[in-house]
């Protein structure tokens, strides 16, 4: 079966090499995955609890603590294994389907682009072997030429893999682009902590709290439907649908925080603060794993990311005693405030200094 | 026919039973040796054992990784003394390995074995000269080599954080390999590499005085062989670049020991300043890896298809040009750090282009070939099977150089599979053409080719079901570094381990075929593969005698710039 996939995709691959114009139909056939789940996370947001495309549990998990769910906030219940999305699959020989615009903009990229052209590649350097050992063999050529200068060719094979190449950098470019926008200022900030060996995921726009979270024991992990060495005891809870600002940072060896479903990786880098902007399109959960050597037990240090629609994202930051801020509204700030230092006779300032406490300090005037 | 060859064996003959094939006695030979022959030798003995050592632990990895979870590690703590074993030990032994695995085969096998071995074998052959330009400096480089590879030895068996042994990868990222490593086994391994590291600066510089004034008379720097010119480049990336190597590990060791903070941001340091510094270094290290090899592909292509090098000043340049380009690169190891978008830009745009002078490569290596009247003898199965799988190895460097698309392979089993088509493939296929190329001269025995055919099938087989399905575990997202993985991974782990065994068993024929053939080898005569053998070394005898050239030989005129000693019955003067 394996191997049948991987011929059709082969096959599928040449063929859209073949189709040239397809590279200059990058953008529009890029953005239109953009586009459509973005409208579904709009459904997702409306208050509707029967909306099909909202979790179960937690239209379930109205009823087990107040019966007048539909009107205040929803309560949070973790979401099940029916919603895991991002996670590898047996024998699979390409990448895991994406969830992030900038991932179906990559794998669009690779799969379109780059695979086509390097099976096309090698394809082409076996058949030349293959070739010359068929057709200039000693058997079949006894005599050798004495050929060993072809300007012509030789200039074709230079300029044409520069000509290949910057074809490449064309799409490769604006996908870095992309990748690197900056968040909208009124974005969800997240802060991203590798430890030795778990990830600290905190919330400084909903009250600051840290969320811990390592790994689940294989065995219960495997018992809850969950896949082993990948599911955690606390997720890294976030809205689907809206740009988020991740802040990764490392508080003792370099980690890195990688999700292959999202197509991200930033290095969780000790005295840094990475930013990154994560927009995931269907709420479920993806998974990821520490992906720079940190230590012994480097392997044992997973992320699950878990996507909610906003209320019940909400509803999860209250079960974690966070507070809302407006929405869309950055937090209150306090009103600004000189040092009490600054200001006279104030109970903080102190004593103005005079000669005795501070030589030098000239007498007053008055 | 009347080749230059049997001319100037026949000067050789003569003289065979003056001084200049008096040899010291065993000791002084081996241990005080001054000879590039007997240095070359010790090197590619020395690089066989280290190989033999970084392949089996490369074994004992792909033993832990056929199945999910911890198998084999716990026995392997216990073995080295470790105590009883734990979670965190266990974890600690599997980042052991790694790191040998990495440091055994890059600064113990793969260079010692090109640039030490064939390069000081071959070099001197090559351009006529009697020996490298500093003999006693060429016995200090192999000696401390083998010093620091004890001094790695060692560092398995003190204390290195979580247990015994350096566990920091063979790239040392701060701080993992300073707060993050408490014991001295991070030192003996920092102290391995400096060692090491010398004793290749101090061959650099043999190299590089060599060819630049040792070459026979008329052998202008335009009419050398392909492989001296690939020692050459090779010897100023060296020079240039385990300098900086050397300035980053000496910081790691202050910051280590002397309370220095050139690596700790909680001093004002900067953990991603050491990757700046060891990339410079280890970017340009892997192309000290494989232009020798490129050399040697270059030379026994042009052997066995009996003809001149295509586009020799072009495959001369390519070289250059890698070289050069490969110094302005180093920071697509670094896409994950956090770098800047113009800076991810520049990178991904400065690291295609490699690509040019590298297709250039493989195009004249065809081309070569195109034409020709091709032989299928050892040496030139491996070049084959080299320019394919170098191939499939290169293109999949150019995904890997987008910076954007990295996001998702960089530190998975993608890019293993990457820099093992090139390293494993690439730089070890070509070491085994040269091998079986250069053996019966330098041995003056013949191996069998008939095993050294089955040691190539089995290799071939093995290797690429080793690595290649390395390409579908790091695209389906298995990360580097895992000695343990969620069972989704599962299947194609147990197929790469099949192919380890298969490679194994390909090695066991090596062995034997090269013990056979020490024992009871056919003879060699001087130029065994034939008129289409033209460079110096063919002149002389197999195995040459100790001392070679006591009459320089002279490149005539005629001998035009493609590696070709020219029509028959141009006899150098004497």
């Amino acid at each position: 079966m394996i191997q049948g996939t991987l011929s059709f995709r082969l096959l599928h691959c040449l063929a859209l090499l073949c189709a040239v114009p397809a590279v200059s139909a990058a953008p529009a056939f890029a953005a239109q995955p953009v586009v459509s789940p973005v409208a579904s996370v709009a459904d997702t947001r409306s208050p509707n609890v029967a909306d099909e495309s909202l979790p179960p549990a937690v239209a379930a998990d109205g009823s087990t603590t107040t019966p007048a769910a539909g009107a205040a906030a929803p309560a949070y219940t973790p979401l099940g294994p029916e919603w895991i999305k991002g996670q590898p699959t047996p024998g699979a020989v390409t990448f895991q389907r994406q969830y992030s615009p900038d991932g179906h903009f990559a794998l669009w990229m690779h799969d379109a682009i780059l695979l086509p052209l390097i099976v096309a590649i090698c394809l082409l350097v076996l058949g030349l072997l293959l070739w010359v050992i068929a057709r200039f063999n000693r058997r079949a050529n006894a005599v050798p030429s004495r050929t060993s200068h072809n300007t012509l060719i030789e200039v074709i094979w230079t300029t044409v893999p520069v000509l290949i190449l910057v074809a490449i950098a064309v799409p490769s470019i604006t996908l870095m682009a992309r990748q690197y926008r900056s968040a909208p200022e009124d974005a969800l900030t997240i802060k991203v902590t590798g430890y030795q060996w778990y990830w600290g995921y905190a919330y400084p726009d909903n009250g600051g709290f840290e969320v811990i979270s390592n790994m689940l024991d294989e065995d219960e992990a495997v018992s809850r439907g969950f896949p082993a060495q990948l599911e955690v005891n606390n997720r890294m809870v976030v809205p689907v649908g809206e740009p988020i600002r991740l802040q990764i940072s490392g508080a003792d060896v370099i980690h890195s925080f990688a999700i292959p479903s999202l197509w991200f990786k930033m290095d969780a880098v000790p005295g840094r603060l990475n930013e990154r902007v994560l927009t995931i399109e269907e709420p479920g959960i993806y998974y990821g794993q520490c992906s720079e050597l940190c230590g012994a037990r480097h392997a044992y240090m997973p992320i699950a990311i878990e996507a909610l629609p906003r209320a019940q994202f909400d509803a999860w930051v209250l079960t974690q005693g966070g507070t809302l801020g407006g929405e869309g509204a950055a937090p209150a700030l306090p009103p600004e405030q000189e040092p009490e230092s600054a200001v006279e006779g104030a109970p903080g300032a102190g004593a103005a200094p005079t000669e005795q406490t501070a030589p030098g300090t000239p007498a007053p005037t008055a | 026919m009347a080749t230059t060859a049997d001319a100037f064996q026949a000067h050789h003959d003569h003289e065979h039973h003056h001084d200049a094939d008096h040899k010291p006695a065993f000791f002084q030979r081996w241990f005080m040796s001054t000879n590039h022959k007997d240095i070359g030798t010790l090197y590619l003995i020395f690089a066989i054992c280290a190989g033999i050592i970084g392949g089996a632990v490369s074994g004992i990895m792909r033993m832990e990784l056929a199945e999910p979870g911890i198998q084999y590690l716990g026995w392997w703590v216990e073995f080295l003394g470790s105590g009883p074993a734990d979670f965190d030990k266990n974890g600690h032994m599997w980042n052991v390995l790694i790191t040998a695995h990495g440091l055994i085969m890059v600064f113990f096998m793969v260079m010692p074995a090109m640039i030490g071995g064939f390069g000081n074998w071959f070099v001197p052959l090559m351009i006529g000269a009697p020996d490298m330009a500093f003999p006693r400096m060429n016995n200090i480089s192999f000696w401390l080599t083998v010093a620091g590879f004890c001094s790695l030895m060692f560092s398995a068996f003190v204390p290195g954080g979580t247990g015994l042994g350096a566990g920091t990868g063979w790239t040392v990222y701060a701080p993992l390999s300073t707060t993050g490593s408490v014991g001295p086994a991070v030192d003996f391994a920092i102290f391995s590499l400096h060692l090491a590291g010398a004793g290749s600066i101090m061959g650099a510089i043999n190299f590089i005085t060599t060819i630049f004034n040792m070459r026979a008379p008329g052998m202008t720097l335009h009419k050398m062989p392909l492989f001296v010119w690939s020692v050459l480049v090779t010897a100023f990336l060296l020079l240039l670049a385990l300098p900086v190597l050397a300035a980053a590990i000496t910081m790691l060791l202050t910051d280590r020991n002397f309370g220095t903070t050139f690596f700790d941001q909680a001093g004002g340091g900067d953990p991603v300043l050491f990757q700046h510094l060891f990339w410079f270094f280890g970017h340009p290290e892997v192309y000290i890896m494989i232009l020798p090899g490129f050399g040697m592909i270059s030379q026994i292509v042009a052997t066995f298809s009996r003809k001149p090098v295509f586009g020799y000043l072009g495959m001369a340049y390519a070289m250059v040009a890698i070289g050069v380009v490969g110094f302005i690169v180093w920071a697509h190891h670094m896409y994950a750090t956090g770098l800047s978008l113009d800076l991810k830009m520049y990178f991904t745009a400065a690291t295609m282009l490699i690509a040019v002078p590298t297709g250039v490569k493989i195009f004249s290596w065809i081309a070569t070939m195109w034409g020709g009247s091709l032989e299928f003898r050892s040496p030139m199965v491996w070049a084959l099977g080299f320019i394919f799988l170098f191939t499939v190895g290169g293109v999949t460097g150019v995904v890997l150089a987008n910076g954007g698309v990295d996001d998702n392979l960089h530190d998975t089993y993608y890019v293993i599979a990457h820099f093992h088509y090139v390293l494993s493939m690439g730089a070890v296929f070509s070491l085994f053409a040269g091998f079986y190329y250069w053996f019966p001269k330098m041995s003056g025995r013949w191996h069998s080719e008939l095993l050294a055919h089955i040691h190539f099938w089995g290799f071939f087989v093995g290797v690429n079901v080793i690595f290649f399905p390395m390409h579908f575990l790091g695209m389906n997202g298995m990360p580097r570094r895992y000695p343990d993985y969620t069972p989704a991974f599962s299947y194609w782990n147990e197929v790469a381990t099949t192919g380890y065994w298969i490679m194994a068993a390909s090695m066991g024929v090596f062995f034997a075929n090269i013990a056979w053939a020490l024992v009871a080898g056919r003879r060699a005569e001087a130029n065994y593969w034939g008129e289409g053998a033209t460079t110096l070394e063919w002149t002389l005898s197999s195995p040459p005698p100790f001392h070679q050239y006591e009459t320089l030989p002279v490149i005539e005129a005629h001998h035009d710039y493609h590696d070709h000693i020219g029509p028959a019955g141009a006899a150098p003067a004497h």
